[in-house]
């Protein structure tokens, strides 16, 4: 069936607009100038950090990456399209940064703790850069970041039990050196655009 | 009885001779360019195949086989409120002289439970199963290349030209 299934896309469209308005409104009075090109959710109060394990299975929090600026998304090995398109884009901008890509943190959080093993994420996610991360966690661990950051994800059946597939949101949530959530890029952003955001918010 | 070449059979004759050569010509009507497969690593069990499929007559794409994967789909993926959505779709319809792209943010030919990686510069054989107006199928054989796993959305495309591959999404 289509995707592009009317009422469906109405009722999310209205539930999305309402989250935003939300958003806007949570921070609507402070700094109107910063001229980004992503969404900017300036003291927001969700997504304020996570406690995951990385693909060494060492216990990440967003307070490891002080001083880098941290670009988080969602997504899963197995995700044909989205996720690979937006891994790409950030390996091109830290490739771009130079010698400034040392303070930028891709941290890719997997949406399908099932089949994305430590190994798997350890083999995936460096291919992109060698410095980009992949965290995981238990099934629950997952479900409470996910929502935590207002993160939407969820199972599709598949012909086969593990052939299933996942819709999931595609923002790239973006901190500053400081630790907090200033902005989140769609997934349709120009690669230029998150790239002027990135170094605005690395230089503070 | 002496075998006469009377009227109704030469012209059965020439019909048949007709239906073969346009049955012949219907196998070279649709032509694929540019296929590729994204590459895999370690234990990825499934990754997307990407075209251009440009057919003379109006056909549909309603199957499609590989010998790497136990399952293969066609696949839409589309962003929609930000939210990415990949679901299997029943054909493609590609109309006479419009090619059709297969391509990141779009349609793809998902290859679901591979047996082994996909390695940058092998090639992944594809049939395309194509259906016409009339109800008649025609297979396509296809040799996508491997391109690596972090290969840019489109062919030559650098992560610079930005949102590749993602403009087309609400055209419906």
């Amino acid at each position: 069936m289509p995707i592009h299934d009317r009422t469906f896309v109405r009722s999310r469209r209205h539930a999305l607009a309402a989250a935003v308005a939300g958003l806007l409104a949570g921070c609507g009075e402070q700094k109107p100038k910063a001229a980004f090109h992503a969404i900017d959710v300036t003291g927001a109060t969700f997504g304020q950090g996570f406690a995951l394990t990385d693909f060494n299975g060492q216990t990440r929090t967003l307070a490891d990456y002080k001083g880098k600026v941290v670009a988080l998304f969602f997504g899963f090995t197995q995700c044909p399209d989205a996720c690979p398109t937006a891994m790409v884009k950030l390996a091109g901008i830290a490739k771009a940064l130079g010698s400034d890509a040392a303070r930028l943190q891709v941290v890719f959080i997997t949406v399908d703790p099932e089949r994305d093993t430590p190994a798997l994420l350890r083999e995936y996610v460096p291919t992109f850069d060698p410095s980009f991360v992949g965290l995981l966690g238990t099934p629950q661990q997952i479900s409470e970041v996910a929502k935590s950051y207002k993160a939407y994800y969820s199972k599709v059946k598949g012909s086969t039990p593990d052939s299933y597939t996942i819709d999931h949101s595609t923002f790239t949530y973006l901190y500053d050196p400081q630790g907090r959530l200033r902005l989140m890029a769609r997934h349709e952003i120009p690669a230029k655009d998150l790239e002027a955001d990135i170094r605005a918010l690395l230089k503070g | 009885m002496t075998r006469s070449n009377s009227p109704s059979r030469l012209a059965a004759r020439a019909i048949s001779f007709i239906l073969l050569f346009t049955s012949g010509l219907a196998c070279a009507q649709v032509t694929i360019a540019d296929p590729w497969v994204r590459g895999t690593v370690g234990g990825m069990r499934a990754t997307g195949a990407f075209m251009q499929i440009t057919s003379k007559t109006d056909v549909k794409l309603v199957a499609a086989a590989s010998p790497v994967a136990r399952t293969v789909e066609v696949h839409e993926m589309a962003v929609v409120d930000n939210v990415m959505r990949m679901r299997e779709v029943k054909s493609i319809a590609v109309e006479a002289g419009k090619p059709v792209m297969l391509e990141p943010g779009g349609y793809h030919v998902m290859l679901i439970g591979l047996d082994k990686p996909l390695t940058p510069g092998a090639s992944v054989p594809i049939t395309l199963t194509f259906e016409g107006r009339d109800g008649k199928r025609q297979q396509v054989q296809v040799k996508a290349e491997v391109r690596p796993l972090n290969a840019p959305a489109k062919d030559g495309a650098s992560a610079k030209s930005g949102a590749a591959g993602a403009h087309h999404m609400h055209s419906k």
